[in-house]
């Protein structure tokens, strides 16, 4: 169980989350839903460790400290923000080899071309990333996670930009992840419900007030 | 061993990048060229003059070409999220930096220590000047990336860093070029510039081994 507790946020003196405590199980998809601006973002980097924490606040991952910034516990997660992580210039293919590469082979990884299929970009193996629609970069983008698994999946706003395909793909990525006892926390302004067997939703009011 | 093969992956990455974007890459080049002709242009054909002015000329040509190209660094990654995805990876962030201050190099500096020499011969630099001159790029011009690198990290996140950066970056140019320059005037007076080259090597080793984690907290910084 990944578990938070007294998880509190200021910028410039304005506190953008307050008292924030949530806890994610193993095979189990939490929605944290929230307006623009209600600090959906920052919460997710906090724990990718994009943002320095202020105050000393607890994160525990299965009973042990998990400190966002150290190397054994950014080796269990994936991050996916606004920006995509992709090179505009390079290739599909090319982008998603760099990706594999980079976050090192794993045995239960899938290949470059068995994750462009599995994102349904079957095709465009060899169309730089620059060249495909803002739906399809997002799904060259969730291709990278298949590269390599991981346990955590933090995902904000995965299904922006998609269409009921698209939005149908990342159902199934979180279903398939989630059947492999792993756990994925999402971000979304909108009124979409993930299709997946376990999900619960938790509302941003409760961290900002 | 997977971090070498991550920042393998990475300098290779960059090197593609460059060299699809060729004129990113090559403007720093033309810029040297020509501010390199000009100067004869306006000095008239003094070959004397030319000869004295050459290593100076050369290097401070030389040196605003890397500043140049020193957006080229952090800029695209931080612009696209690569950034984001390279400081969340499991692999120690000051080896990531120093892969890209090596890959910048490959597609910069390296380049302007093939062509500069090539200007200094045509201002009429002799032999063995010439090679000391060339020495001395080649030691001086990684020390231009990392250290230059320490600047794009910090400035990289704002609106209108490029200022912010030559005003960062140029003072702690300053010893690369008094002693690359004092390099290849001794040489030219017939002095060994085995002292300056020297120091210019020891200059490279602290740059390439300390400023990485400068780079590193640099970034962290601007991406919060």
């Amino acid at each position: 169980m990944l578990s938070i507790h007294r998880l509190a946020f200021q910028r410039q003196s304005i506190p953008i989350l307050r008292q924030v405590a949530l806890h994610l199980d193993a095979g189990e998809v939490v929605l944290i839903r929230g307006e623009n601006g209600s600090g959906k973002s920052t919460l997710v980097r906090l724990l990718a460790g994009l943002v320095p924490a202020q105050d000393v606040f607890e994160v525990t991952l299965d009973g042990e400290p998990f400190s966002p910034g150290d190397p054994r516990c950014q080796a269990r997660f994936a991050y996916l923000g606004h920006t995509l992580g992709l090179k505009d210039v390079l290739t599909c293919q090319e982008n998603l080899s760099f990706y594999r590469q980079f976050l090192g082979a794993h045995p239960e990884g899938l290949s470059v071309s068995g994750a462009l299929k599995a994102c349904g970009l079957d095709g465009y193996q060899y169309s730089p990333a620059g060249r495909l629609s803002a739906g399809q970069r997002k799904r060259l983008a969730l291709a990278r996670l298949l590269l390599r698994p991981v346990d955590i999946w933090l995902l904000d706003e995965p299904y922006s930009n998609l269409d009921a395909e698209g939005i149908t793909l990342v159902d199934r990525l979180l279903q398939q992840h989630i059947d492999l006892n792993g756990r994925a926390l999402l971000t979304s302004h909108g009124t979409f419900v993930p299709q997946v067997t376990r999900h619960r939703e938790v509302d941003m009011r409760e961290f900002t007030q | 061993m997977s971090a070498t093969s991550a920042a393998l992956a990475l300098g290779l990455r960059d090197v593609r990048l460059a060299l699809r974007n060729r004129s990113e890459v090559l403007a720093p080049l033309l810029f040297l060229l020509m501010v390199a002709t000009l100067f004869p242009l306006g000095l008239g054909p003094d070959t004397r003059l030319l000869e004295q002015i050459a290593p100076g000329v050369i290097w401070v040509i030389a040196l605003l070409s890397c500043l140049l190209s020193l957006n080229l660094m952090f800029h695209a990654d931080l612009e696209d999220g690569t950034l984001e995805q390279l400081i969340i990876s499991r692999w120690p962030l000051p080896g990531l930096a120093l892969t890209k201050v090596l890959a910048h190099w490959l597609i910069s500096g390296l380049p302007v220590t093939i062509v500069a020499p090539v200007a200094a011969a045509a201002y009429g630099l002799p032999g063995e000047p010439l090679q000391v001159m060339a020495l001395s790029l080649l030691l001086g011009t990684p020390i231009l990336s990392a250290v230059g690198a320490i600047g794009v990290a910090l400035s990289v996140g704002l609106r209108r860093g490029g200022m912010f950066l030559a005003l960062l970056v140029l003072p702690l140019y300053v010893p690369v070029i008094i002693f690359a320059t004092a390099a290849v005037s001794a040489s030219m007076a017939g002095l060994s510039p085995a002292s300056s080259l020297y120091l210019l090597g020891a200059m490279l080793v602290l740059a390439l081994t300390t400023a990485p984690f400068a780079i590193a907290a640099g970034l962290k910084v601007s991406i919060a």
